[in-house]
């Protein structure tokens, strides 16, 4: 007998852990690592409510299955544009990443 | 056309030959000079017309030839203004048609037309000459035309303008107009060579005290205006408002005079002035200064005459209250005046060396009989003496140009350095220009009235006769010690100019004028003969009932009453005989050999005395210190400096001072830090908040999504406490 | 405690210490494993949900997939001596304590809301549930929109990546 708490406590924390390393990492393919954590994490959530509050419909699966094609498809473009970048730069440190400045 | 019209007419030639000549021909000299002289031809034209029309109209007097006009509106009324011909007004256009017409003529010959242009003459100074070569190459200095030829033509065309509106005139207004304009040309006259020092002194000292007598006449009429409400002649000399003015008193019972006694005294002031009786006679002598037909169109035929003119023209006014020949306060007044500036005139004319100043103090001393004259009720006698001393005074003068036209010739000549004016530079011109002698000597014979001849003996003797019978035995001595200065100066001038021998070398070489000027001299000297023949009174033994007593029927019928005619009684005669053949003697005996360098010998005889009479009994440095220097005081030290630099600019400058001061302040402490400090404040706070805020932008992706969330996260606690009931 | 909170809590533990090492280790390849064991402990979780489908889906896309697409692109990264010095940026304290004031907040609002503790409802018709997603995600009155555009967005995803990554022509 789980409670619905226990998962999404969970999750919660997944989230978290995931925003701290999006946060505070310096190479930009950790950075991605950790938006893939709040991704699943978010996954985690879904899955979790549509068990306990709406086993009977499909919108929680649907929405989640999105999400994962999604997950998919930025991580694709990210890693492709982090590739690009070391070509030029020969470099993956986020803070290097800074033309867009004042 | 109606002879109202010719008469409306007449002043205007000239001044429209004074406008076209400044408008239009001021370079060109022979037509200014044609149109001058042509315009006074016409208004003679005019003249002779109308006088010889009024002379054969019965009874000019009552019935004047008269028109009126409108002029302005003054409520319910008009003023109006109009012309009058009545038999003194047709005299009096008579001799001054004439004489400008002659001095006319004679200016042409004056400023040297048809000399070549001067070696360095300049406008506002006398032309100095030219130098011409001859054929055989020998240079001398000829006299050169006058610079401002037409300039002179204009004025002298004003001035007639101005003395013929005032003789035909109606009303004291036109008349006071007519004064005034003759005013500003005698001043723009006397100083025509305004470049001269002494010239432009002189015009100023003219106008001035002219200005002062005319004050006070402007005062006589206002007073007249307000106690009749009209200035027409034919107005004031009903004979209701002479009475009802006899019997008013003057405003504030001043002295226990009449009205028409306060007014009589006021306008006689003018004429003062105007013809330069004592007090205010200082000015006709420094008027000569201007060239000769200045002097004696102004000073001798028109302008100063028109003093006499007026006083005559308001003899009944001046008459009025008084009952069988008694005087009125306003005649007593004038004969003291005119008596006594007549010998104190006479006195000064003793001890001149300037040809013209001798003829100026023999003008004020002449006037002064006309003026006593007319204060001892002569009224005929005092217009008959006008007229005469028109003709002849003009003659002296165009004389006397004459002759220093001549010696000038002689001073250019032989390049001496003296005053072509002074009659001891002169001598024995009788040789070198006869036309002029023989009509100075008329015109002088005619001032010292030389018996039966001349014209001033008739006009003279009919004065003294006056005044002895009637009684005046003051005015009779007077004026006939008067008659003997003027005799004796008058041939100490001809004999020191004319007889004996040349003093000088320029009088060596002097020479006669052209015809232009001696012309007028030969027509005038036919007037100075004859036109006494017009006026021998019926009494006269011998000649007596020849010629009716013309002046004396004519003249005489302007006033109401035809004035009775003195009984002839030998006295005057005979002491008119003695004082006018005595001094001419004397004058010859004194100077008949006077030689060159000599001393004046009245100078000798009379010694500290001469020197009083030579400087004019100092009057003039008397009146310099009283009233010259106080108003020069007043002006320079009160009003300029005190007043106005001091004061009114004091304020001025502190006011501008503390208002710049204000703008100083309000620009360095309000405008500057507050205005512009504001403006530059939210200017350069911008840029500074814009240069701190785009530190933001650091182009670090996970600042940006750290900033984000600090601020959700601020923004959610912010919502969170204060909306969410716990 | 049932032998399921036991599994769960176990797994919980596991993927945790995996997420933490994720985000704290030096070596990138080493973050890129610590990422599979939590996508491992992921999809544990799905089967603990009942949704053992959605567990293979985790294991093939993001394991199989994603996981390895991160490793590739670490190994095309890297660096002699790109691992060494502080893996974390100046502001980590901020993101630290964002982290955890978003814990704490979702906690909060998750303890005052009432379903917080509800246990599972049965579950009914377990083997028809495949076949239910699938005509849910392509019938016309239910997902098949997100569905089109999921592939869309994927196909324009690969031609992005090989477009951005690709070599470029000298």
């Amino acid at each position: 007998m789980i409670p619905l708490s226990w998962y999404l406590i969970f999750a919660a924390i997944l989230f978290c852990v995931g925003l701290y390393g999006v946060l505070v990492r310096k190479n930009a393919i950790a950075i991605l690592m950790g938006i893939e954590l709040m991704l699943n994490s978010i996954n985690i959530n879904l899955i979790a409510f549509w068990r306990y509050r709406s086993s009977d419909g499909i919108a929680g699966q649907a929405f989640a299955i999105i999400v994962f094609a999604v997950a998919a498809a930025e991580v694709a473009v990210g890693l492709a544009l982090i590739i690009s970048i070391y070509r030029r730069r020969n470099s993956v440190v986020a803070d290097d990443m800074n033309m867009l400045k004042w | 056309m109606s002879i109202e019209s010719i008469v409306w007419l007449l002043p205007l030639p000239p001044l429209l030959a004074f406008f076209l000549i400044v408008l239009f021909t001021n370079r060109y000299k022979a037509l200014s000079h044609s149109i001058a002289i042509g315009a006074a031809l016409l208004s003679w034209l005019g003249s002779m017309v109308v006088f010889f029309r009024a002379i054969t109209t019965e009874h000019l007097g009552s019935n004047p030839f008269a028109s009126v006009l409108k002029w302005l509106p003054t409520g319910d009324s008009w003023l109006q203004i109009g012309i009058r011909i009545d038999p003194l007004s047709a005299a009096t256009l008579f001799f001054v048609a004439w004489t400008v017409l002659m001095i006319f003529i004679y200016s042409v010959g004056y400023h040297n037309f048809g000399q070549p242009q001067g070696d360095h003459d300049k406008p506002g100074l006398q032309p100095h000459g030219v130098t011409v070569a001859d054929e055989h190459g020998h240079t001398h200095i000829v006299p050169s035309i006058e610079p401002m030829y037409s300039r002179f033509f204009a004025f002298i065309g004003l001035f007639a303008f101005g003395m013929y509106t005032l003789v035909v005139s109606d009303n004291l207004l036109t008349l006071f107009v007519g004064w005034e304009i003759m005013g500003l040309c005698s001043y723009l006259l006397i100083g025509f060579w305004y470049q001269k020092p002494s010239a432009r002194a002189a015009m100023i000292k003219a106008f001035l005290t002219t200005r002062v007598g005319d004050v006070f006449m402007l005062l006589g009429i206002a007073y007249l205006y307000s106690a009749i409400g009209s200035l027409s002649y034919s107005e004031i000399f009903k004979p209701e408002t002479l009475q009802k003015l006899a019997l008013t008193p003057a405003i504030g019972g001043f002295l226990g005079l009449s009205a028409a006694g306060m007014i009589g005294i006021l306008l006689f002031i003018g004429t003062i002035g105007k013809s330069a009786q004592w007090p205010l006679h200082v000015w006709l002598p420094d008027a000569m200064e201007g060239p000769t037909p200045v002097s004696a169109m102004i000073h001798a035929a028109t302008m100063v005459s028109a003093g006499v003119y007026m006083v005559i023209r308001m003899f009944p006014l001046l008459q009025a209250g008084s009952e069988g020949g008694h005087l009125t306060a306003a005649m007593s007044l004038m004969t003291i005046i005119g008596a006594f500036t007549a010998i104190f005139a006479a006195t000064i004319a003793l001890a001149q060396n300037d040809i013209k100043r001798v003829l100026a103090y023999s003008t004020i001393s002449q006037l002064g009989y006309m003026i006593a004259a007319l204060g001892i009720g002569a009224y005929v006698a005092a217009a008959f003496h006008l007229i005469t001393h028109a003709f002849f005074k003009a003659l002296l003068f165009l004389g006397s140009g004459s002759v220093i036209h001549g010696v000038e010739h002689g001073v250019l000549h032989t390049g001496e350095h003296i005053d072509p004016q002074d009659m001891f530079n002169m001598g024995g011109l009788r040789k070198k220009m006869p036309v002029t002698f023989w009509t100075f000597l008329i015109g002088g014979f005619a001032l010292s009235g030389f018996p039966l001849v001349t014209a001033g003996f008739w006009s003279k003797d009919e004065i003294l006769a006056d005044a002895f019978g009637n009684g005046h035995w003051v005015v009779f001595i007077t004026l006939a010690l008067a008659a003997l200065l003027t005799a004796f100066y008058t041939m100490r001038q001809i004999t020191l100019t004319f007889l004996g021998e040349p003093r000088t070398k320029s009088a060596q070489h002097a020479q006669e004028t052209t015809w232009t000027m001696t012309l007028p001299l030969m027509i005038l000297a036919v007037f100075a003969i004859g036109i006494g023949w017009t006026g021998i009174s019926e009494s006269f033994p011998v000649i007596g009932g020849l010629l009716p007593n013309f002046v004396h029927e004519f003249i005489g019928g302007t006033l109401a009453e035809l004035p009775e005619t003195i009984p002839f009684s030998i006295w005057p005669l005979a002491v008119s005989l003695v004082v006018a053949l005595g001094g001419l003697t004397l004058g010859w005996l004194v100077y008949r050999n006077q030689k060159t360098g000599a001393e004046d010998p009245l100078k000798i005889a009379l010694g500290p005395v001469h020197t009083l009479l030579k400087n004019k009994y100092y009057f003039d440095e008397i009146y310099n210190r009283i009233f010259v220097r106080p108003a020069y005081w007043l002006a320079d030290k009160f009003t300029n400096q005190i007043l106005d630099r001091g004061i009114i600019d004091g304020v001025l400058h502190f006011i501008a001072r503390i208002a710049s001061n204000v703008g100083g302040v309000l620009r360095n402490y309000f405008d500057k830090p507050v205005v512009n400090g504001f403006g530059d404040f939210v200017g350069e706070g911008i840029k500074k908040i814009g240069r701190g805020l785009k530190l933001i932008q650091t182009g670090k992706v996970q600042q940006y999504l750290l900033m984000a969330l600090v601020l959700a996260f601020g923004a959610m606690f912010y919502f969170v406490f204060t909306f969410v009931q716990h | 405690m049932t032998a399921e909170q036991l599994i769960f809590l176990v797994v919980a533990v596991v993927t945790l210490v995996a997420a933490i090492s994720v985000v704290t280790s030096h070596n990138l390849i080493h973050s890129a494993l610590w990422l599979i064991m939590t996508l491992f402990g992921v999809a544990i979780f799905y089967v603990l949900l009942d949704a053992g489908f959605f567990a293979v889906i985790q294991v093939i896309v993001y394991i199989g997939a994603i996981a390895i697409l991160f490793i590739f692109a670490a190994m095309l990264t890297r660096r002699v001596m790109q691992d060494a010095g502080p893996q974390t940026n100046s502001n980590w304290w901020l993101g630290g304590l964002i982290a955890t004031l978003l814990f704490v907040g979702i906690a909060f609002v998750l303890i005052n809301w009432q379903g917080f503790s509800s246990p599972a409802p049965e579950l009914g018709n377990p083997s028809g549930r495949i076949i239910q997603l699938g005509l849910a995600l392509v019938s016309p009155d239910q997902y098949v929109l997100p569905f089109e555009l999921a592939s869309v967005l994927l196909v324009a995803g690969m031609i992005g990546a090989i477009f951005v990554a690709g070599e470029k022509k000298q």
